[in-house]
């Protein structure tokens, strides 16, 4: 009997949509589903159209509006008329070339990330592709799914392929229990204060472990979602009960029969025992703590009892140098209490947080309580159905009564392409992905953090340890 | 796509570690349609204050660099979103290679999309190269794609590798999806197989 090599989950799907291997590795890959947004494409469709291309597979294939749309009065329409214009374009693209889309008055629409698995489109074992780094959160459902750029979107538009080598296999088993207020969120930041924000470049990350498998979708799509934070494109976890269960009876899922055919595929996904991984990170789950940052991207982060770390006891000079740039553009002090920080703005929403689950955690901190004097908190539903599931459950009111905001679907001021932005010196407890300079508006200053530690900073005024409130 | 064969240029030093898309082309700059134009926008965190003028004493600001060519960097250069703005920024101000100890992914592969040539050397060699930029329009810098190989202005040569397909692609500018189509039988074959062993798969209809 001639053994077959244990494969990784990650092995499993490249194997399984190589059209045809080239040279020195690169492979001629198919791509299942292809998501599509206003701001990466109008190119890539302005190119089909220069070369009289056609879309080669529009059921592949679904278009959404997320980054431009304001989150508040779209009815009247969008009044900048740049972001106005990439909106139409999109509108005008996939009339031309047959694309399904959902509109920005659907309501189905939302943040193409939440989107996609909500709605069925993503899968397990499937190659996702988007114009959008944040593709990775699709991994979650046991997909692989990366960001790629617009030539890439031109190319996967022409073909339904992508031309790419394999990625290296990374291992970040999670184990144990997590404390009591932890969450995907502090999961993720941890990890990547871990490995920092290149430990994952050239790799496909699998997040494993107790920790890990006892997440519920929402927390998956969030661990997934920040693996570009730790540099690798794409992040996925492998498919089991609690995916089939979260699947079945979406709109765009297999229905009956054939989703009994699906999940006995999907069953066989899984890496096999003792595959081979070229990189293992282990953590301890029980030593995870609620986790904020302090800098300028997002491995400068530490547990919410921690301290604003101090640059002359760091030993190499462009380091040094790294972080006191990050304190001076955060207005920061070396050895200032995290806790000890105010916050003008709280902004919970992206496609990292902004999930039924994300708003059930946040209203359930914000229920009672009220926003602190002088600061803004705005509260973004992830999707139109989002936005309709949390006011039917009462969580909209709960947050209107504490004096957040509560507003239409969109990535709203996770980066600034839209009326949702910081002004220049604002502080932002923010749910969303990225603390880069001028990420939520030119000079604003962003917190990254979980859902309720967010609320918390929001009734609090200051960051907060969570486990003070609960 | 403009092939890159060799170019002998000016350097710009930017002695920074995770320079993040974010840093090379801002959201706000995002909102066009087109290709071309943002590299008046390209680092303007960095190149512009809050009046929106010039800092002088930033690099590309400052002569002979408003007319670099080349660009040296520390680690994780392009770190971030996988807006491809980026190396439009970059190419639109006239920078066609980027030397790093290392990249991020997905801007790594945009580089190579639009003609510009990401160099990965090791941090102390860019920081030698770095120091031959400081010298300005004296001490140019060859990037030979064809020999892979930096030139130094001493005329030291440092050896650097690319991947095979990338480089036979730049080298001759051709375009990846005339490529491609060549190969649609084979897509057609595959989706056929495809239909045949995953015939639950959905197609998306609204």
């Amino acid at each position: 009997m001639s053994a077959i090599r244990p494969r990784t989950l990650f092995d499993k799907i490249w194997a399984d949509h190589v059209v045809e291997q080239l040279e020195d590795g690169t492979a001629l890959l198919y791509i299942d589903r292809h998501l599509v947004h206003e701001v990466t494409s109008p190119q890539a469709f302005e190119g089909l159209r220069a070369a009289g291309r056609r879309v080669h597979a529009p059921g592949n294939t679904i278009a959404t509006v997320d980054h431009n749309v304001p989150t508040s009065g779209r009815r009247e329409g969008i009044k900048e008329p740049e972001s106005r214009l990439q909106v139409e374009t999109l509108q005008d693209n996939v009339r031309e070339f047959g694309v399904p889309f959902f509109d920005i008055l659907d309501e189905r629409q939302g943040i193409v990330h939440i989107v996609g698995p909500e709605q069925g489109i993503s899968l397990p074992g499937m190659t996702i592709v988007c114009g959008d780094s944040h593709t990775s959160t699709h991994g979650a459902m046991g997909a692989w799914a990366v960001g790629i750029g617009t030539s890439e979107v031109e190319h996967v538009l022409a073909t339904q392929t992508l031309l790419q080598k394999p990625a290296k296999n990374m291992l970040v088993e999670v184990n144990g229990t997590l404390p009591a207020g932890c969450t995907a969120k502090d999961v993720v930041l941890a990890i990547i204060g871990k490995i920092g924000t290149a430990g994952g470049t050239g790799h496909v990350i699998e997040f494993a472990g107790e920790v890990i498998r006892n997440l519920d979708m929402a927390g998956r799509l969030t661990v997934c979602n920040m693996s570009i934070e730790g540099g690798a494109r794409a992040g996925l976890i492998a498919p089991d009960e609690t995916t089939f269960a979260y699947i079945k009876g979406r709109p765009f899922a297999p229905q009956g029969e054939d989703f009994d055919r699906a999940v006995a595929y999907w069953k066989t996904l899984p890496s096999d025992p003792g595959a081979h991984y070229d990189t293992v990170v282990r953590i301890d789950g029980a030593e995870i703590q609620p986790m904020v940052t302090w800098g300028t991207n997002p491995e400068a982060v530490l547990p919410i009892t921690g301290i604003v770390p101090n640059p002359d006891e760091v030993q190499d000079e462009a380091e040094r140098v790294q972080m006191q740039r990050a304190l001076d553009y955060m207005g920061l002090t070396a050895g200032t209490k995290l806790t000890d920080i105010p916050v003008d703005v709280v902004f919970i929403g992206s496609c990292t947080n902004a999930r039924i689950e994300d708003m059930r955690a946040a209203a359930a901190v914000a229920r009672g309580r009220h926003v602190a004097p002088n600061v803004r908190a705005l509260v973004v539903p992830g999707s139109g159905l989002v936005k309709t599931q949390a006011e039917a459950e009462g969580l909209a009111e709960v947050f209107l009564e504490a004096g957040f905001e509560w507003r239409e679907p969109g990535c709203s001021m996770c980066l600034a392409m839209n009326p949702d932005k910081l002004q220049p010196g604002e502080r932002c407890a923010s749910t969303s992905n990225r603390n880069f300079e001028g990420r939520q508006g030119k000079g604003g200053r962003t917190h990254l953090l979980s859902p309720a530690m967010a609320a918390a900073a929001a009734v609090t005024g200051r960051l907060t340890d969570i486990r003070e409130l609960v | 796509m403009q092939p890159f064969t060799v170019l002998t240029a000016i350097a710009a030093p930017l002695p920074m570690a995770n320079v993040d898309t974010d840093q090379i082309i801002p959201a706000r700059f995002l909102k066009t349609i087109k290709r071309s134009g943002l590299g008046k926008h390209l680092l303007a965190g960095h190149r512009y204050d809050d009046q929106d003028q010039e800092r002088p004493d930033f690099v590309l600001n400052r002569e002979p660099y408003r007319a670099a060519e080349i660009m040296i960097a520390h680690e994780n250069f392009g770190c971030g979103s996988s807006r491809e703005h980026a190396p439009w920024a970059l190419l639109d101000f006239g920078i066609r290679s980027v030397i790093a100890p290392s990249f991020a992914d997905i801007f790594h592969g945009n580089c190579f999309k639009n003609g510009i040539l990401p160099v990965v050397l090791p941090r102390s060699v860019c920081d030698q190269l770095m120091e031959d930029a400081k010298l300005g329009a004296n001490a140019r810098i060859t990037v030979d794609l064809e020999r892979q190989v930096v030139v130094r202005p001493s005329g030291a040569e440092i050896p650097f590798s690319v991947d095979h397909f990338r480089r036979h692609m730049l080298l001759n500018g051709l375009d990846e999806i005339g490529q491609t189509l060549a190969r649609t039988a084979e897509i057609a074959t595959y989706e056929t197989a495809r239909h045949t062993a995953k015939p639950w798969m959905p197609s998306i209809s609204l």
